[in-house]
C-alpha cells in the first residue's frame, strides 16, 4: 500500500507497440518492402476491465492481440505485465508467464486439436504448467468444462462431435482452466450464429465477474462490443485513432472514422435519443503497404485539409475524456 | 473401429486382388506362346504340342482361367516351365531376400525422410529446408538403375570400398538399400513437409503456443499426429514404387530376390512363376493399402467415428 496513487496500477501497459512484416522483394536485389501492420499502439489495461479493439478487417487489430501475447515478436515497443517488462523476456520466461495471459480464438473448430477429446485438451494446459497432481488434472478440466456449460457426456467428445457454440465453450474452458489474469479474445463470437453469440458473450461476462478477468476484446462487431466493453479503441490502418469509454464513443464519437463506423450501425442512431451524425467516407481503405502521408484517413475523410495531408496527428487527450488522433476534432464536435 | 468400415475395406481389397490376377492371367496367355521361348528352335511341332498339353496351354483361355483359380485356392500355383518345380516353392525361396532388402529400405527411408520433412517444415525457407528439398528432388528424379550404376562405379570400382554385387554381408546391402531408399525418403520428406506446414499454420498450434507449450510438445504431440494421415498415405502408395524399384535394383546389384526371378521368368515366358509373383505383389500392395486405411481410422477420430456430429 503506497497510498499515493489513486489510480490502480494497470495490469498491462503497452507502449509504442509496432509490427512490420517484410514482404517479398519486387525485384531481384531490390529492397524488401515493409508492411506496417501495427504502429505506435499504446494503452493501459486495468484489472477487471474490458478494452475492446474495433476496426475493419485488415486494420491490424488481431496483430495487436498476437503481439500482446508474444505470438508475434514486436518490431518496436514495450509490454509490461503486472509491472514486469516482458519485451526482453526470453522464450522460457514467456512460457512460464503464459499461464496468466490466455487467448480465445475466433475459429473455435480450428483452435481445437481434432485428435484429442476436449477434456484432454483442457487438461493440457495443466500438464504444461504442472499444476496439481497429474491424476487430478483431468478432474479439474472437467470441472472447468462443467462451469462453461459443457457437462456430462459432452466432456469426452472429440471437437467434431460438438456444435460451434459448444466448441467455443471448450475453447473458453481451455483458456480459463489456467486461471489467467488477462484474456485476449480475438473475435470470439464472430463465427457463431447470432443466438449462440449472445450465450457465449454472456458466458464471457459471467466468467469475468467470477474470476476477475481482464479482457482485451478484439472485434469488428460493434453491437457485441457495445455489450461487453468498458472502453473502446478504434483502429485504422494499424493505429489507434480514438480511445474512449464505451458510452462516450457510442453516443458521441469524435474521430471522423469512429463516426463513420458507429454511424453505420443502425442501433447506434437511436440510443439515448441522440443520433450520431454518420460521416460518409470515400472509397476503400488503402493498402497498408502504401499508407498515405499525413493522417492515414485523409484521402477518404470529408474534413481533410492540407495539414491532414502532411502531418500525422498524434493521439491526444480530449477535454471530455478519451483520446483522439485528429487535427480538427475540436471543430468537428 | 467399426466392423462395417473394416468389412467394406476388406471386400474392396479382395476385389482388387481378383482384378489384378485376372488381368495378368489373360494378358500373359494372349501375348505369346511359351513353347517358342523355352524349347529350342528346331524341335518338331508334336513335341511343342506335347508341352502345351503338359502345361495345359491347349485348353481355351477361360478353362485355363477357371482351373488356375481352382488350383490356386488349394495352394497350387502351377509348376515352373523351366524345371518343373512348384512355382510357389521357387518364389518362397526368394521372398526372404527381397523382404530383407525391402525392410532395410523402408526403415532407412522413414528414419531419414520423416525427421528431415519435419525439420524442413519447422524451419521453413532456411538452409535446412532448401537442402532437404534439393535432396528430395534429386532422390525422386534419379532413376534407380542409373543411381545404382553410379554407386557401383564410385564405391566398387574406384574406391573399392564395397562389393559391387551379390548377397551375404551387410556390406552387400549398403548400395542396394541406398539406391532404393533415396527416392522413397525424398517422397516421404516432401509429403511430411507439406503436411506439417499445413498443420503448423492451424489455430490449435497457436493455441498450444499461447498455453505455453514448448516447441517439441507442439510438434510431436499436436502437429505430427495430425500431419500423419497424408504421410501414411504416401508411405502406403510408395510401397508399389518400391517393389517396382526393387525389381530394377535387384538386377543392377545381382541381388537374388523375387525381382530377379521375375525378370528372368518374364524373359523365358515362365508363366506360372510370373503369375505367382504378380499375385504375391498384388497381395502385398492390397494388404499395405488395407493397413493404410485402418491406420487412418486409428489416426483420425473423424474417420473412426464417422463424420457425424455437427460439422459445418
Amino acid at each position: 500500500m503506497n497510498g499515493t496513487s489513486h489510480e490502480p496500477a494497470p495490469i498491462l501497459r503497452v507502449q509504442g507497440l509496432a509490427k512490420r512484416f517484410p514482404m517479398p522483394r519486387e525485384r531481384l536485389f531490390g529492397p524488401r518492402p515493409m508492411l506496417t501492420a501495427v504502429a505506435d499502439v499504446s494503452f493501459d489495461l486495468t484489472a477487471g476491465e474490458t478494452l475492446a479493439v474495433v476496426g475493419e478487417s485488415g486494420c491490424g487489430k488481431s496483430t495487436v492481440g498476437n503481439l500482446v501475447l508474444n505470438l508475434l515478436a514486436p518490431s518496436a515497443g514495450a509490454i509490461a505485465f503486472e509491472g514486469e517488462d516482458l519485451s526482453h523476456a526470453n522464450a522460457a520466461r514467456w512460457r512460464a508467464r503464459r499461464r496468466d495471459l490466455q487467448l480465445i480464438f475466433q475459429d473455435s473448430r480450428g483452435a481445437l486439436d481434432p485428435r484429442l477429446t476436449i477434456d484432454r485438451q483442457v487438461a493440457e494446459g495443466l500438464d504444461i504448467h504442472r499444476i496439481g497432481a497429474p491424476s487430478d488434472r483431468l478432474e479439474k478440466a472437467r470441472q472447468m468444462l462443467d462451469s462453461v456449460g459443457l457437462g456430462g457426456h459432452l466432456m469426452g467428445r472429440y471437437p467434431h462431435e460438438l456444435s460451434g457454440g459448444q466448441q467455443q465453450r471448450a475453447v473458453i474452458a481451455r483458456a480459463l482452466v489456467l486461471e489467467p489474469k488477462l484474456v485476449v479474445c480475438d473475435e470470439p463470437v464472430a463465427a457463431l450464429d447470432v443466438s449462440v453469440q449472445a450465450q457465449v458473450v454472456n458466458l464471457l461476462q459471467d466468467l469475468q465477474r467470477t474470476y476477475g478477468l481482464t479482457y482485451l476484446f478484439i472485434s469488428h462487431d460493434l453491437s457485441v462490443v457495445r455489450h461487453v466493453a468498458d472502453r473502446v479503441a478504434v483502429m485504422y490502418l494499424g493505429r489507434f485513432v480514438e480511445v474512449a469509454s464505451r458510452d462516450a464513443l457510442f453516443s458521441q464519437p469524435a474521430h471522423p472514422y469512429s463516426r463513420a463506423l458507429i454511424g453505420a450501425v443502425p442501433a447506434a442512431r437511436s440510443r439515448h435519443g441522440r443520433r450520431v451524425q454518420p460521416v460518409a467516407l470515400h472509397g476503400e481503405p488503402p493498402s497498408p503497404l502504401f499508407p498515405p502521408q499525413g493522417c492515414a484517413l485523409n484521402p477518404r475523410c470529408p474534413f481533410a485539409t492540407d495539414q491532414c495531408r502532411q502531418e500525422r496527428p498524434d493521439l491526444r487527450p480530449l477535454p471530455g475524456g478519451g483520446f483522439v488522433a485528429c487535427h480538427h476534432v475540436e471543430n468537428l464536435l | 473401429m467399426n466392423l462395417r468400415y473394416v468389412s467394406i475395406k476388406l471386400l474392396r481389397a479382395i476385389f482388387t486382388l481378383w482384378l489384378v490376377v485376372s488381368f495378368v492371367f489373360i494378358v500373359l496367355r494372349i501375348t505369346g506362346d511359351p513353347t517358342e521361348q523355352l524349347l529350342p528352335d528346331d524341335v518338331g511341332e508334336e513335341i511343342r504340342e506335347y508341352y502345351r498339353i503338359l502345361w495345359g496351354l491347349d485348353r481355351p483361355v477361360w478353362e485355363q482361367y477357371l482351373l488356375y483359380f481352382k488350383a490356386a485356392f488349394q495352394g497350387d500355383f502351377g509348376v515352373s516351365f523351366r524345371n518343373s518345380q512348384p512355382a510357389l516353392d521357387l518364389i518362397w525361396q526368394r521372398v526372404p531376400k527381397t523382404v530383407e532388402l525391402g525392410t532395410a529400405t523402408f526403415v532407412t527411408a522413414l528414419v531419414f525422410g520423416i525427421p528431415l520433412g519435419v525439420m524442413a517444415a519447422i524451419w521453413r525457407d532456411s538452409w535446412i529446408d532448401r537442402l532437404t528439398m534439393s535432396f528430395a528432388v534429386f532422390g525422386f528424379s534419379m532413376p534407380n538403375f542409373f543411381l545404382g550404376i553410379l554407386l557401383i562405379l564410385l564405391f566398387a570400382m574406384n574406391l573399392r570400398m564395397l562389393p559391387s554385387s551379390g548377397y551375404g554381408t551387410w556390406e552387400h546391402m549398403v548400395m542396394p538399400v541406398f539406391t532404393l531408399a533415396t527416392a522413397f525418403a525424398g517422397a516421404i520428406a516432401r509429403f511430411t513437409r507439406s503436411a506439417m506446414l499445413d498443420v503448423l499454420s492451424k489455430d490449435y498450434i497457436r493455441t498450444a503456443e499461447a498455453e505455453g507449450a514448448s516447441m517439441s510438445r507442439r510438434v510431436w504431440l499436436h502437429a505430427f499426429p495430425n500431419a500423419a494421415v497424408p504421410v501414411v498415405t504416401i508411405v502406403g502408395f510408395s510401397l508399389g514404387g518400391m517393389i517396382g524399384g526393387a525389381v530394377v535394383t535387384e538386377n543392377v546389384f545381382a541381388w537374388p530376390g523375387v525381382g530377379r526371378l521375375l525378370t528372368s521368368s518374364v524373359a523365358d515366358r515362365d508363366l506360372a512363376i510370373v503369375q505367382g509373383i504378380v499375385v504375391l505383389v498384388a497381395i502385398t500392395m492390397v494388404t499395405a493399402n488395407f493397413l493404410v486405411d485402418l491406420a487412418y481410422g486409428w489416426l483420425d477420430p473423424r474417420i473412426r467415428l464417422g463424420s457425424g456430429g455437427q460439422s459445418r
